[in-house]
């Protein structure tokens, strides 16, 4: 489904991915973890195209970006392959990032109507189920500011789901929430897990992704270090990086 | 109680007669001294405006350090036969009077025609010079060949003279008001049909100018006096005895000779015996007194009001539209896109809006454009404008935080639509109070457009208050007229502000 093949990316003459390599089957939920830093946000962005990368290819279901220099992305590239994928991956941010100007509602309907082209009723009531699926109908009219940080990033993965994407990646979810509020987006995100929807997700919350991922790749320094079922990762790492890593994080 | 109460009133009337006797010392102070003043300390301090140009007072084109004119020469013979020097004082022309009133110098001397009005304010010399209004018209132009031929035509004509009250008299004239050379460049570019002004300004201007030509017999005869303070008639006394020496030494005819300016009509002067009396009784044109009742001031400043609003709202909305444009490119356009803006904005904020509004007006027909002075005020306003708009439109799109971009482009938003949807209406309510700003900003400046002949609020209030000579009734009635437009706007978007923000608890 996603396959990232010999990623190459810099800043500022940094090399961040020296030829990192990664697939994502269809209906697999992979969780990345990994130090601040490593590159797991950034790998995101790279897949749905909000980051340029210099070298290497990602496909999303057959759709490619390569790497490519800053004056051609500007030009280019954006109006086609980028906006192919992103039809094709929903993205969920740390910090919601849902419109302030716009009621709950309104923000899961604006891409389908404007984007799609779905009309408003549609729209409306694919909505309002959606809602209803992280468990918010109630607060379909009140604005982002009028909702809590969990609410808030409850209706952010009811806005990219409704453009019907076929995988998801989540920037670290609950990152920026109130330890109470963790579990409600936890809950919401496993339950897409158990309908089969393909996602990357990266994560800090250790429990979460050993009981929920079906894959665990555990990123350092813009490496995959290793990758592999949450059992092997959590009780039988191979690598002394990925053990330092955990037991820091597991105690 | 009642003690108390008797004390007060005394201090009060202590205080009140004090300032009464600080008045009157002053006043008889001035009274007795001007022309002492002048005399012990050899120097006359002259009142004039070279803005109000040739041939009476300005700067020489060819030495534009020196000032010259048949005033200049006029002041210079007259301070050489009181045995001092002159010191030159500039002042605007509207206000010249009023300047003399105060204080500021001891003559005002510029082409001011002796009217009762005025007199009602200073004391006149006996006149130095026999003026009447000319009709001036392009040579090409037949149409014109007396003063009856004016109506139904557009005329130019200054600010507060006799000729702009003559054709208002005639009715049926559209009327046109310049400061000065403006009102012949006008001509020229066929936006006014004649030009009606005091015989020497047209003889100073268009004479040399084969374009233009002078028609019918000068008409309205009138006179130009020295103006003092009422207070001061021993030195009014002093100027007619002088303007009668250089009368009868010739030096004055030497002096309107050099300039062209004698003709049979000066001879007039020298019958200065009767010849104010019969002025005074018996005016040359209808100048009569502008009383100042509401039904006739009103109307005049509430013309101005709707041509002041009617300029502001077009002018911004050119500065929104264009400012909006400019921000968009310098944030998202290429390198071309991006110079082309900010160099825009850098000039428009870094030139003054005065100069800006005389290049579009008198420097574009240059290169075959002729803007209407209505069209052109709007357009400088809001060109202008725009340079400020698109820097606050800038600085409020840059405040949306980048996560509503990348939200927006993850749902496959295209940029356009990101930034129509998204981005705008949230930098809306950022940048709403400094709009409000700067429209009302913009409101006030729309006064500048009076130097390109557009009589807004600003322009008639000084007009009626330079006829009046009531600055202050008038002045606070203007204000009140601003205030009360300005007021309204700032009370709605501050409605509007609160509006856009009661969605959001904490954005």
């Amino acid at each position: 489904m996603i396959e990232i093949c010999n990623l190459f990316k810099q800043y500022d003459h940094q090399p961040l991915f020296k030829g990192m390599s990664l697939a994502v089957a269809r209906g697999s939920a992979i969780a990345l973890i990994g130090p601040s830093g490593s590159g797991k946000s950034t790998l995101l962005r790279c897949i749905n195209g909000l980051e340029i990368f210099q070298g290497g290819c990602i496909s999303v279901d057959g759709e490619k970006l390569y790497g490519i220099n800053e004056q051609s992305y500007k030009r280019g590239q954006e109006i086609g392959a980028v906006k192919r994928v992103r039809r094709k991956v929903g993205m969920v941010f740390q910090q919601f990032n849902l419109f302030p100007h716009m009621s709950a509602l309104h923000n899961i309907t604006v891409s389908p109507t404007l984007v799609l082209g779905v009309d408003q009723e549609e729209a409306e009531s694919e909505a309002i189920s959606l809602l209803k699926k992280v468990h918010l109908e109630e607060k379909a009219q009140r604005y982002p500011g009028q909702l809590s940080g969990g609410e808030q990033q409850r209706v952010a993965i009811a806005r990219a789901l409704a453009m019907k994407p076929e995988a998801m990646l989540f920037d670290e979810p609950t990152s920026s929430l109130d330890p109470e509020m963790i579990e409600e987006v936890l809950s919401v995100i496993k339950d897409l897990v158990s309908e089969g929807m393909t996602m990357v997700i990266a994560t800090h919350e250790m429990g979460f992704a050993r009981d929920v991922s079906t894959h665990v790749a555990f990123l350092e320094k813009g490496e995959i270090v290793e990758c592999g079922s949450p059992g092997e990762i959590f009780s039988n790492p191979e690598k002394d990086r990925t053990k330092m890593f955990l037991s820091r994080f597991m105690k | 109680m009642k003690y108390k109460r008797s004390i007060i009133r005394s201090i009060l009337f202590i205080q009140i007669s004090c300032s009464v006797l600080c008045l009157s010392i002053s006043d008889t102070f001035a009274y007795q001294n001007t022309l002492e003043k002048i005399k012990s300390s050899g120097v006359l301090t002259w009142g004039f405006d070279a803005e109000g140009g040739a041939p009476y007072a300005f700067h020489d084109p060819k030495h534009p350090q020196k000032l010259i004119g048949f005033e200049v020469e006029l002041v210079d013979a007259i301070a050489r036969e009181l045995g001092v020097k002159v010191q030159r004082f500039q002042n605007a022309w509207d206000s010249i009077l009023l300047s003399l009133q105060r204080g500021d110098f001891d003559i005002a001397l510029n082409g001011i025609e002796i009217t009762p009005d005025r007199e009602q304010a200073v004391l006149f010399t006996r006149p130095y010079y026999v003026y009447a209004e000319q009709i001036v018209v392009r040579a090409s132009d037949n149409r014109i060949h007396r003063f009856e031929d004016l109506h139904g035509k557009k005329v130019g004509t200054l600010y507060n003279t006799v000729a702009k009250r003559m054709l208002e008299e005639m009715g049926g004239v559209t009327v046109n008001l310049y400061g000065q050379v403006e009102a012949f460049k006008d001509l020229l570019l066929n936006r006014i049909d004649a030009v009606f002004v005091d015989l020497p300004i047209a003889s100073y201007y268009a004479m040399p100018n084969p374009q233009l030509h002078l028609v019918g017999e000068p008409v309205g005869e009138g006179y130009y006096g020295i103006a003092v303070r009422k207070e001061d008639p021993a030195l009014a006394e002093e100027l007619n005895k002088i303007i009668e020496r250089l009368l009868r030494s010739g030096e004055l005819k030497k002096i309107y000779d050099r300039w062209g300016l004698w003709n049979a009509s000066q001879e007039k002067l020298l019958l200065h015996e009767g010849l104010l009396q019969k002025y005074t009784e018996n005016p040359p044109s209808a100048s009569e007194k502008v009383p100042l009742v509401v039904t006739t001031f009103l109307p005049a400043l509430l013309k101005g009001a709707v041509i002041t609003v009617g300029i502001s709202l077009l002018s911004m909305v050119i500065a929104v539209g264009l400012g909006l444009g400019l921000a968009i490119m310098r944030l998202y356009g290429n390198k071309w896109l991006q110079k082309i803006s900010t160099a825009y904005i850098e000039v428009y904020r870094g030139t003054p809006l005065l100069i800006q509004l005389y290049i579009l007006y008198y420097g574009l027909p240059n290169i075959g454009i002729t803007l209407s002075a209505f069209v052109a005020a709007i357009l400088g306003l809001g060109m202008n404008y725009a340079a400020y708009e698109a820097e606050i439109y800038r600085a409020g799109i840059q405040a949306v935080s980048k996560g509503q971009t990348e939200a927006a482009l993850s749902l496959g938003m295209s940029r356009r639509l990101t930034l129509r949807r998204i981005i705008l209406p949230q930098a809306l309510r950022i940048v709403l109070p400094s709009m409000t700003n700067d429209f009302i900003a913009l409101f006030k400046d729309s006064s500048l457009v009076s130097v390109i002949a557009v009589v807004e609020l600003t322009k008639s209030y000084s007009m009626l208050a330079a006829a009046s000579m009531d600055f202050f009734k008038l002045g606070i009635i203007t204000a009140l007229l601003y205030f009360g437009m300005s007021y309204p706007l700032s009370l709605y978007a501050r409605k509007l502000e609160s509006k856009l923000k009661s969605h959001d608890r904490n954005l």
